[in-house]
């Protein structure tokens, strides 16, 4: 009983040493932090309402550009209809450096340059905005 | 209930503020970093059109931000929640989103851009059923002002032209004053942390 160990958790760890890729993966996002970084957002953004930017209900799964009557960026159209979708690893990306994810973008935000903010941000939104 | 920040001694300085901001509407500092300089054009054209229609998308973004301000603080001042000396305190901050608003659509503008329009107010969809005091009125004000604060903050180091982005952070610096008072207001601290994020 002393070498109860969970195999699942200990392949997660090794994974972690063993793959820097997989590093976001190491550094599980707290959705209460997240909150609290959410409100940086607040100039543009609301969970339930469209607003300089679109509403974030539903955005985990949901292809880029693709709430209807939106005024999108062009780009962020073409990104979708490209076959972007939003998840943790897209959202990663783009929020770390939003027009360099997507030059023409219309958020123009420099981003969220810390790893750990952006899993604490995006375990927050997948908290707030799922069904 | 409203923290003891509307002391007599305040509201005189404060008035005695409206009225000096009442003759300098448009006339700051703002004009010159922003619509009134002329040498704002010349030093564009040393930049490429693809980093002035970057520049100009950036504008347009946090005018759009602005109007929603204004519209905002409009619903807050006709909800007939805010009294005295609050109500007069948010029409000030109005006011100086208005200022914002008009020297971005200008610039925009003075750079080959279209400036959006005000959308209607119901069309912003605010979440007025949640507002059910003076304090829900001005904590959602603060939470808008925070955000501005954010965006200006982000949007910063995008700018091309440095001309735009010491204008932003004139208009930063406005809006975190906002953010502040308005915390003071609700008895929150006022100033919580060493920096802005």
């Amino acid at each position: 009983m002393a070498f109860n160990v969970n195999v699942s958790a200990l392949l997660g760890m090794l994974a972690c040493i063993a793959l820097p890729a997989a590093v976001l993966a190491c550094t599980p996002g707290d959705p209460v932090r997240g909150a609290k970084i959410y409100e940086r957002c607040f100039a543009c953004h609301a969970i339930e309402r469209d607003r300089t930017g679109p509403r974030h209900a539903g955005l985990i799964g949901r292809v880029a550009g693709s709430i209807p009557n939106f005024p999108y960026s062009a780009v962020m159209k073409k990104a979708g209809a490209a076959g972007l979708v939003w998840s943790d690893d897209s959202l990663d990306k783009f929020l770390e450096n939003p027009v360099k994810f997507l030059p023409g973008t219309r958020m123009g935000y420099a981003g969220i340059k810390d790893r750990q903010e952006r899993a604490d941000l995006i375990a927050y939104l997948k908290q707030a905005t799922g069904p | 209930m409203m923290s003891n920040i509307f002391v007599p001694s305040f509201n005189l300085a404060r008035r005695a503020f409206m009225t000096r901001a009442a003759t300098t509407t448009l006339s700051g500092a703002a004009i010159a970093l922003l619509a009134g300089n002329d040498a704002l054009a010349v030093s564009n054209d040393q930049n490429s059109e693809a980093a002035i229609a970057a520049d100009v998308e950036i504008l347009k973004t946090a005018l759009g931000a602005e109007q929603e301000a204004i519209a905002a603080y409009q619903v807050g001042a006709e909800s007939g929640l805010l009294r005295q000396p609050a109500l007069d305190l948010a029409v000030t901050f109005q006011g100086h989103h208005k200022a914002h608003a008009s020297l971005l659509a200008s610039t925009v503008k003075k750079l080959g851009g279209v400036p959006g329009d005000a959308k209607k107010a119901a069309d912003y969809h605010f979440p007025t059923d949640q507002l059910k005091s003076d304090v829900d009125v001005l904590r959602f004000a603060a939470s808008l002002e925070k955000g501005a604060v954010s965006a200006y903050l982000g949007a910063i180091p995008l700018f091309g032209n440095r001309d735009l982005a010491k204008a932003a952070g004139s208009i930063l610096g406005d809006e975190a004053m906002h953010w502040a008072i308005l915390r003071q207001a609700v008895g929150d601290v006022p100033v919580p942390e060493a920096f802005v994020s």
